[in-house]
């Protein structure tokens, strides 16, 4: 665990905004090329892992989709050398003032998000209020002619925050949404050096979750798989969060989705195989969508099973998300074990409740 | 004349058996994501009418009836099995914090029976008695999170959160009109039973019985891609809004109107039908006398909207059975509206010929 | 090119009725094409060239359709009730005027509203067409209507109704007639249906199956009094698309665009648009995925009967294009 929390931390200390992936993607295929038999990136950008089956052709195939993609922010104008920006992804404005960026110009420079004061904003941005995101600047400490020379429109904004080792298994940092679930697949890659599989796996980290779902809708469509799962971080119980169904405790186990993007199928399947590995799980409910990449997965050429797994996760969307590492590597191990257990009768005993 | 009436007797009736299949499909509890019970039905009704008949990966039915006769147009016609309810997500002791799944006004829901989970218990949807309200507190809705679904504490057992509920109307009857709570959209499921019973020698027929309409038109944009036709058609039901306006005054708004006949599609939010088979379907009412009407340009939605999309396009129209109250415990619709639908797209089938799609999209 | 223009923008084709702007087009590239096709949305596609080792299959997207409105009913007394198609603004509507799909003309009225700085909702709004009744009503359910203005030219600059995307049609248009020996196979795509939702270029992408796709239309401008705060202006130059409210743009290929642009000396503005989305929206998602940029003529008023282009940045988005399109790319 020691080692994927290192691998987790490395990937975090990485921009990889949604659409431009590529730093992160770099690391992640290094740590995945032992790991797989294959290697290849989409059109799009998405990492696509490939370990073979050992099976007589053809290889049913399974995919696990982790989007790898962060949000941060991108800059919009330039006034007085202070910029202006807008999102990637959704953030609330009220995380912003006061936080540490690194802005990707010609070279990378750090900056900081701050907050006009009162009487230079519109009367409805008053003292005491949130102040828009449009009105917000990043400040490089840089003077107006250098920035000009080395910032211009279009250039990502990234949180400059480092990991925290918060204790020895949370960790706390920008981008564990959805890192983690990276993380989880890797782990899931490594144990399956150790066990025997006869389907294809094809480990995906996807791009533009945050925006599009733009891998997730792109990915199964090239490899066609039979059967797919989204790994993603879900909510966990924090102060101020609700205390209802949609959110789990931290530390005390991954959750097992079920909605119209499940399939009740796999969702037992997932349900059994976590029971029988004596592995804490919660039921994520979904009533509607998942809000997942398996809601694009699903609806992918001629409709494809899915499954969302989740990881509970503290203060989404800001630059300090909390997971806890045992969460990871229980994933991990489940969809190993998942993929273990894949043989040719699986399919055909993929059936609807209602048929006999 | 002559030859309009022979046809017309060709056309396949609503009878007392056709009712009784709508009874209970519209009984049936398929709430998004959950249809096994409708597919059921529709496996069971389809079985000795296709060639071939598969279920997807999502839960959509895909039957294919081949052509007698070459070149045949691929036709898909599609209708959604699923309706709007609820989900139950946490609770104890019989009682049930629950979501929304499709599109519920919340003011629809105090005060309502409902069936729970595959065994369908009875529950209800209360609210706070009057006498403990203020009257401030009476002109705000009730919003759904402080709602409970309560089955009472021994079946409380039985069910779990993850189940799902509906309103728990049962199908009648009445004079002219049939009620029910899923009508939307069991008229069209039932209409393209009865179309793949009746369907032309021509026509390759695909019948699509989809899946997650409410959540998002998802089981028709799977199928579509499978099955892969020239055109298609989506089978709906859609509000028929004509009630009187609170003035008295003529209301520039109505969706549709009951009594009217079929609605045909022009505009809705996720498609602009394609003006080719606006013009079969309105030459085919005049041809057999059969009323239509123009559904109102606007927002909603069916099947179409993912369906056109698929591939390289797909020329589609959609024809909906007008009913009013659509997505609350009761839809009322006229049974004559339905025969007219029916005898509507039969005789659009009977008539289609590859000749259609030649001009090019106006 | 300013009479091409003219023709174009005051063509009739609001959204799924492009038939007539269609055949304009039609007529200008058949002669220039090496394969014109029509597919099932109505959109129109036409190649040029074949994919030499070192080219790619592109595609290139402008939509005919402009917005406009549909009759949703007609009172007793002849007034015609309407929505939109596409997105119109009810502040632009009062007292225009329309034209009907089938040669009908009227006037939009609106209902007697509280205090004159209120604006119509689009259901107190209504045409006359100068009925009196049911009866004598030219037209019914269904029918669509554009906005009628004719194009004016302000010297440098040219305002029209459907600049929005008519202006890209003609940079299409004219690309297609600039470009000699090209490395690639190039699909240029006059789609359909974008003003709901991009959905020609969902189909037609999915026809192709391009390498790269890049979307031609309008984008907004910053540079009006009081207006939003956007780092583009009218006269700047075509705008190179990093984002808009519905894509990102591969970076590469806003790399290729705005590398190529400085090589060839072309004037050129980067783009963020914070409201709205183009045709490379669905190109990027079809199929496996295509790395896809827009390039944006700067527009004033767009969705109003009176948008503003520039003609040199007109003239500057088709240099670009042939520039873009008449080496082999490396995206990087």
């Amino acid at each position: 665990m020691a080692e994927l929390k290192e691998f987790l931390k490395k990937i975090l200390s990485l921009p990889g905004l949604s659409a431009y992936e590529d730093p992160v993607r770099e690391v992640i295929a290094e740590e995945w090329q032992p790991l797989v038999d294959e290697i290849s990136v989409s059109r799009i950008g998405s990492l696509h892992g490939l370990k073979r089956g050992e099976a007589a052709e053809p290889h049913r195939r399974m995919l696990l989709s982790a989007h790898m993609d962060g949000i941060g922010m991108m800059v919009t104008g330039i006034e007085d050398g202070l910029l202006r920006f807008t999102e990637i992804g959704g953030i609330d404005a009220r995380i912003l003032p006061g936080t540490l960026v690194t802005v990707h110009g010609r070279r990378e420079l750090p900056g900081y998000v701050v907050q006009p004061p009162a009487w230079l904003l519109p009367d409805d941005q008053a003292s005491g209020r949130t102040v828009d995101m449009k009105y917000l600047f990043v400040d490089t400490g840089l003077r107006s002619a250098e920035v000009s020379d080395l910032v211009r429109i279009g250039d990502l904004i990234s949180f400059a925050q480092s990991p925290i080792d918060l204790t020895s298994d949370w960790v706390a940092g920008h981008s564990l949404d959805n890192r983690a679930s990276v993380a989880a697949v890797t782990a899931c890659l490594q144990e399956l050096q150790r066990i025997r599989h006869t389907w294809d796996v094809w480990a995906v980290a996807s791009v533009q979750e945050e925006e599009v779902l733009g891998g997730a809708f792109t990915s199964p469509f090239e490899i066609r798989p039979d059967l797919a799962v989204a790994i993603d971080v879900t909510f966990a119980r924090s102060p101020g969060s609700p205390a209802g169904y949609n959110t789990f405790p931290l530390g005390k186990g991954a959750t097992i989705g079920w909605g119209p993007n499940i399939h009740p199928a796999l969702y037992e399947s997932f349900k059994t195989l976590a029971d029988r590995l004596d592995m804490p799980w919660h039921d994520d409910l979904m009533p509607r969508m998942s809000g997942t990449d398996a809601m694009a997965i699903q609806v992918v050429a001629e409709g494809i099973p899915c499954m969302v797994l989740g990881i509970p996760l503290r203060y989404m969307h800001t630059a300090v998300e909390v997971v806890s590492m045992k969460d990871i590597t229980r994933t991990g191990h489940l969809l190993a074990q998942f993929i273990a257990g894949l043989d040719a009768d699986t399919m055909p005993n993929l059936r609807w409740d209602d048929e006999s | 004349m002559t030859p309009k009436k022979a046809a017309l007797s060709q056309v396949p009736k609503i009878e007392k058996a056709q009712i009784a299949l709508l009874e209970r499909l519209s009984n049936a509890v398929a709430v998004s994501g959950a249809e096994g019970e409708v597919r059921k039905i529709v496996m069971a009704e389809i079985k000795d009418l296709a060639d071939d008949i598969k279920v997807d990966a999502l839960g959509n039915v895909l039957a294919v009836k081949h052509a007698k006769t070459e070149p045949a147009l691929k036709v898909m016609l599609a209708a959604h099995m699923d309706e709007v309810g609820f989900m139950l997500v946490d609770g104890e002791d019989g009682l049930y914090e629950f979501e929304t799944v499709g599109g519920i006004d919340a003011r629809q829901l105090p005060g309502k029976p409902v069936l729970v989970g595959k065994d369908h218990l009875p529950g209800v949807i209360g609210a706070k008695p009057i006498h403990h309200t203020t009257a401030d507190e009476r002109r705000n809705v009730i919003p759904v999170d402080v709602l409970r679904i309560d089955v009472g504490n021994e079946n409380g057992k039985k069910i779990h959160a993850g189940d799902r509920a509906t309103f728990a109307t049962r199908f009648q009857r009445i004079g002219p009109s049939l009620v029910g709570k899923a009508l939307d959209n069991r008229l069209g499921v039932a209409t393209l039973i009865e179309l793949l019973r009746h369907s032309p020698a021509h026509i390759e027929f695909q019948a699509a019985f989809t899946v997650q309409e409410e959540v998002g038109l998802r089981g028709a944009r799977v199928a579509a891609y499978a099955l892969n036709p020239q055109l298609a058609i989506a089978l709906d039901s859609t509000p028929a809004g004509d009630l009187p306006r609170w003035d008295g005054e003529e209301s520039p708004r109505y969706n549709t109107k009951l009594d009217a006949g079929p609605a045909i599609y022009v505009a809705d939010q996720g498609t602009l039908s394609d003006p080719r088979l606006i013009q079969h379907l309105l030459r085919t009412a005049e041809t057999y006398g059969i009323p239509c009407q123009m559904r109102q340009p606007g927002g909603g939605g069916t099947d179409a909207g993912a369906i056109h999309k698929q591939r390289a396009g797909i020329p589609v129209v959609s024809v909906s059975v007008p009913g009013r109250y659509a997505h609350t415990a009761a839809l009322v619709a006229r049974l004559d509206d339905w025969q007219h639908t029916l005898a509507l797209i039969f005789h659009a089938l009977q008539d289609l010929t590859p000749a259609i799609l030649e001009p090019d999209r106006s | 090119m300013k009479s091409l223009i003219k023709k174009l923008v005051e063509a009739v084709g609001p959204s799924g009725y492009e038939g007539a702007v269609r055949d304009l087009v039609k007529a200008e590239v058949g002669k220039l094409a090496d394969d014109v096709r029509v597919d099932a949305l109505g959109n129109l596609i036409v190649r040029k060239g074949n994919q030499r080792s070192d080219g790619l299959r592109i595609m290139l997207s402008a939509h005919l359709d402009e917005i406009g409105l549909i009759v949703t009913h007609v009172d007793d007394k002849g007034f015609v009730r309407f929505t939109s198609i596409g997105g119109v603004y009810p502040r632009t509507l009062f007292g225009g005027r329309v034209q009907f799909l089938n040669g009908s003309a009227g006037v939009i009225g609106g209902e007697k509203i509280d205090s004159a700085d209120k604006v119509h909702a689009l259901d107190k709004l209504f045409i006359d067409v100068g009925a009196t009744s049911k009866a004598d009503c030219p037209v019914k359910i269904g029918d669509l209507a554009i906005f009628e203005r004719p194009m004016i030219d302000l010297g440098n600059r040219l305002v029209a109704k459907s600049m929005d995307d008519r202006v890209a049609v003609a940079v299409l248009i004219e690309t297609l007639r600039t470009l000699e020996n090209s490395p690639h196979e190039i699909y240029f795509v006059f789609s359909t249906q974008e003003e709901v939702g991009t959905r020609g270029a969902t189909t037609a992408a999915y026809g192709i199956d391009p390498d790269l796709g890049l979307a031609v239309d309008v984008t907004a401008t910053g540079d009006t009094p009081n207006g939003i705060r956007m780092a583009v202006k009218l006269g700047g130059g075509p705008a190179i698309k990093v984002r808009d409210a519905g894509m990102l743009s591969d970076p590469r290929v806003v790399r290729w665009m705005s590398d190529t642009a400085e090589a060839a000396k072309i004037p050129y503005q980067l783009e963020i648009l914070e409201g709205g989305t183009t045709d490379a929206r669905p190109i990027q998602l079809t199929r496996a995925g295509v790395p896809v940029g827009c390039l944006s003529i700067p527009c004033r008023y767009i969705h109003s009967p009176s948008e503003m282009v520039d003609t040199s940045d007109v003239q500057n988005s088709v240099r670009l294009l042939t520039a873009l399109l008449s080496n082999p790319i490396h995206l990087k």
